[in-house]
């Protein structure tokens, strides 16, 4: 043996680049087939159908209808967004106070409603804010309303569904960042002589800062995309980009125009995530329990 | 490529490990520079050095978990530079314990055989009689987080050897032992290693462990070789400031020469401070050239009759049998070592004293 | 822990903690009574007791067979998933992967760019690819979605793997290959059965992709609910809303003993 390895060995902890290529190529195959070639062919049919054009973009931004889709979604997103921030920190600091199996509940129920299908999430909204449902019950019964009012189909309806949907994508990064500030700061400056809304506006605020802003951008981006409950809630009088989107393929056919609006979504959330710097930490949503 | 042993034949020990010119670098961090070691059969070679000297990573080349950027390792007279670990037929042991926690502590050491394809039946038995060689018996069935550290170490020690490889690296093994077991396990290893006559090269930062179990001892600093030698060699002609340092306990005193010499000679120097002391050149110097003069602590004599140098008593360490005094000079603050009761006696912290040493035990190193 | 009295501000934080507990469950725990209500449509509380709506669902072709589908979808996602998944994790850990910053973000890709731009863009091509309503276009789609979960699960327990056990293997003289099957990966496999299970729940669950790719033959169990509840809300919805959300708490309960059991060998 005289030469350097150049195939399947081990050297120092690793395997060689050809090794590790040929274990990466059926993730490759997957992710051309069913993530590059798609998006592709949609930008594609965007721009080049029938030869090079910006007209479907010029629309997005021409007419009124489109625009006023899109100041929606970036509306709801942002009401969502600052919603979750509001309810999910009393929440992750409480969580981040505690151990055992206190604990352990409260992971469960941000863990449960994380993974249970959108879908039963939404119907329960449905059914508690429909014309007949326990919402109206409880008003009515408490004299608050005296007839049957409509909830769904408003945008507060889609606000209040979403922020409780994407709630727990709020509570697990904050949770993480707050955990992760040493007890002693804290304590370091209680013997200081910082009460405690100075501990926590001089202390716990600024450290927390990279799980707050990690929350918020995961919750904007699910936001401005989201398309189950937008559709069930708010309808069509309440569309956002995503149904929008649907609207043009499934009713209209028209895949030029419905491929500019995903460029524009897809543009949105580049900038985000290049704006933040922040890689999506996906490992704060699997297995905390 | 030669085919790989399968079936070990013992007493075919009589290879070594041979080094040469290993080069290696991360990025600007050059990890190990130039390093050539020879490792005889059956001998106990002991990689000393400091933390970040490059003791893992030649290690690791040896073993083939790292390639190196240029040189060439032997074993048995066989180039290994770029042959992958699992054919070069080492045992080894790593820092930390590194049994196979999912199964027992007889799979685990049955497992090198298992990989060499020996029938079940030897293999139970070649574990057992492993097992057996680190005092074990009857722990077999166990897995491996029933075990102490000190066993668990054991364990990997039976594994490394059990198919007689043809040498066995260490890295740190007892570093993770308190000082007792660790103490009784250098013990052990020693003499495992003698009835194996088996080649081992053992990594340590820790001086002590070197110079009680090593048959040679390699120190190495910032990836250089400082000396290879027999631990009464390092010990007695430290070849650089840094070993006479590093291995036991030294006096430093900054110098100038005051001739030209050569090495070898006896010459004289000016000490820091102002005092002239005869010394041992280990290499040659020129006159006024700056050197550095290390001295042991039981080598610095009391003078007869106030015939030395003055120093001023700081403190005296009384530990039974000697008594360490810390001596404060026209230079720097020196540790004396003074067998008790007789020559400690006429000593009290406040008093002064009179010293001096034999030329040749004041070795004078060149300031680089 | 302080043992002085707790502050009124951290009272006041922890009684708005309990109260977003509270909302973040309510809506789908009143669906459970609901969902055994006799009623024709959902009342609270409710009227009696009655296993009909269960019944309904059982008997119903159409909804047996979404479900079928779906779980046959879910499961050959969760394999698929797993076995690319583990090696591009491994290509990624232990590799000396070229480009290797360019497979990290094509993995986390799939959860950045939102659902609805991959679902019609997969519609499209799948459209011309005739893979609608098939169970490959399906799985693809699905494993795409469910990579990043898997990959960062997988991750996760090859980090926490020491790799020196990999190395004591190799010394012993396993090779490459038996080394990662007889000492990687019996190690990392609560890991990697923990990743399989995200798999299967986000395949199962997955509504947005397979609105879009599902046809008439083939529906997923998510695509037979959203027709369903935008078309009639039947209290059968609450029996199989109720089912889902105790499928999703035994799987996260499972997920917890193997995270349990692989820190804990
Ligand atoms: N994989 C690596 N990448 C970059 N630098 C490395 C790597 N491995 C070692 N080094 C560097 O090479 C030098 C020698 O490291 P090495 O681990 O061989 O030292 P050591 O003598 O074993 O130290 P210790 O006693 O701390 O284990 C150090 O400066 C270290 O930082
Ligand atoms: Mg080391």
């Amino acid at each position: 043996m005289s030469r350097r390895p150049s195939t399947f060995m081990l050297g120092g902890r690793t395997y060689s680049p050809a090794a590790s290529l040929l274990l990466a190529l059926p993730f490759l195959a997957m992710i051309v087939l069913a993530f590059l070639l798609p998006l592709g062919m949609l930008l594609h049919e965007s721009l080049f159908v029938p030869s090079f054009n910006l007209a479907n973009y010029e629309k997005v931004f021409d007419q009124a209808v489109y625009l006023r889709v899109m100041g929606r979604t970036l509306r709801i997103s942002a009401f969502v967004t600052i919603i979750t921030l509001l309810l999910a920190y009393p929440l992750a600091a409480l969580m981040a106070r505690t151990r055992g199996l206190l604990l352990a509940i409260l992971l469960l129920a941000v863990l449960l409603p994380l993974w249970t299908s959108v879908l039963v999430r939404t119907y329960a909204w449905l059914v508690l804010l429909q014309r007949n449902g326990v919402l109206n019950d409880i008003l009515f019964g408490l004299h608050i309303i005296s007839a049957p009012t409509q909830f769904l189909r408003t945008e507060g309806a889609v606000v209040l569904a979403m922020s409780h949907v994407l709630l727990p994508f709020m509570v697990l990064p904050l949770y993480a960042a707050l955990r992760a500030i040493p007890n002693d700061y804290v304590r370091a400056a209680q013997v200081l002589g910082a009460g405690s809304l100075s501990v926590f506006r001089h202390v716990v605020l600024p450290l927390s800062l990279p799980g707050t802003s990690s929350g918020c951008l995961m919750v904007f981006l699910l936001a401005i995309g989201f398309f189950v409950t937008p559709a069930l809630i708010g309808g069509p009088q309440q569309m956002m980009l995503a149904t929008l989107v649907q609207q043009q393929v499934t009713e209209l056919l028209n895949w030029p125009f419905a491929g500019a609006l995903v460029g524009v979504l897809l543009l949105f959330v580049l900038i985000l995530v290049i704006a933040f710097n922040r890689v999506v930490r996906l490992d704060r949503f699997v297995g905390q329990v | 490529m030669l085919e790989r042993t399968r079936t070990p034949v013992s007493g075919r020990h009589d290879c070594h490990v041979s080094i040469r010119n290993l080069h290696k670098a991360y990025g600007d961090v050059v990890a190990v520079k130039d390093v050539t070691i020879e490792v005889k059969p059956g001998e106990f070679l002991a990689l000393l050095g400091p933390s970040g000297s490059g003791k893992t990573t030649l290690l690791m080349a040896v073993a083939g978990f790292d390639f190196p950027d240029s040189g060439r390792i032997e074993i048995g007279g066989q180039d290994v530079t770029w042959m992958p670990p699992h054919k070069r037929d080492l045992g080894m042991v790593f820092q930390r314990y590194t049994l196979f926690p999912h199964m027992s502590v007889l799979d685990n050491i049955a497992f090198p055989l298992r990989m060499r394809k020996v029938g079940r039946a030897a293999r139970e038995e070649r574990a057992r009689a492993a097992l057996a060689t680190v005092q074990l018996e009857g722990y077999g069935d166990r897995t491996p987080a029933q075990l102490s550290g000190g066993q668990q170490q054991r364990v990997a020690l039976a594994r490394a050897i059990v198919y007689n490889p043809k040498v066995l690296l260490m890295d740190e093994p007892l570093s993770a032992l308190d000082k007792k077991l660790r103490e009784e396990m250098q013990v052990e290893i020693k003499h495992l290693q003698r009835e194996l006559g088996i080649s081992v090269i053992f990594v340590t930062h820790d001086q002590t462990e070197a110079l009680t179990m090593a048959d040679r001892i390699a120190v190495l600093n910032f990836g250089e070789l400082q000396q290879v030698g027999a631990p009464k060699e390092l010990y007695e002609h430290p070849a650089s400031a840094f070993v006479a340092g590093f291995i036991g306990e030294t006096n430093f005193w900054r110098a100038r020469a005051k001739a030209d010499a050569t090495a070898g000679d006896e010459t004289e120097v000016e000490l820091d401070g102002g005092d002239t002391a005869r010394v041992l050149a280990t290499q040659a110097f020129r006159r006024d050239q700056a050197v550095q003069v290390a001295i042991r602590p039981e080598h610095v004599k009391l003078a007869p009759n106030a015939s030395g140098m003055t120093a001023a008593i700081d403190d005296a360490i009384y530990a039974g049998s000697i008594t360490t005094l810390l001596v404060k000079t026209k230079g720097p603050t020196l540790r004396v070592r003074l067998s008790t009761p007789d020559e400690a006696a006429a000593t009290t912290p406040g008093g002064t004293l009179s010293l001096t040493w034999e030329a040749r035990h004041a070795r004078a190193y060149a300031v680089s | 822990m302080r043992r002085t009295r707790p502050a009124a501000s951290t009272l006041a934080v922890s009684a708005v903690a309990y109260a977003v507990t509270v909302f973040l469950l309510l809506p789908t725990i009143l669906i459970v009574p609901m969902s055994f209500g006799p009623d024709q449509y959902l009342r609270f509380p409710p009227a009696g007791f009655t296993l009909h709506w269960y019944a309904v669902y059982f008997t119903d072709a159409d909804w047996i067979g979404a479900t079928l589908f779906s779980v046959k979808i879910a499961v050959l996602t969760a394999i698929a998933a797993t076995l690319i998944g583990t090696l591009i994790s491994v290509a990624l850990v232990r590799g000396r992967l070229p480009l290797k910053r360019l497979f990290e973000l094509l993995v986390v890709g799939p959860v950045i760019v939102p659902n609805i731009a991959l679902a019609i863009a997969m519609f499209l091509v799948f459209d011309r690819l005739r893979l609608t309503g098939t169970t490959l276009g399906f799985v693809a789609a699905h494993t795409a979605l469910a990579m990043p979960f898997v990959v960062f699960t997988i991750l996760a327990s090859l980090y926490r793997f020491d790799s020196d056990l990999e190395r004591a293997a190799l010394s012993c003289g396993a090779n490459p290959l038996q080394a990662f099957l007889l000492v990687t990966l019996p190690q990392i496999s609560p890991g990697i059965i923990s990743a399989a299970l995200f798999a299967f729940i986000i395949s199962f669950d997955e509504p947005v992709i397979s609105f879009f790719i599902s046809n008439l033959d083939n529906r997923s169990l998510p695509r037979k609910m959203f027709e369903d509840i935008d078309y009639n809300i039947s209290p059968t919805l609450a029996a199989v809303a109720t089912m889902l959300t105790a499928l999703t708490l035994l799987a996260l309960v499972l997920g917890h003993l193997l995270k349990r059991r692989s820190n804990h060998p």
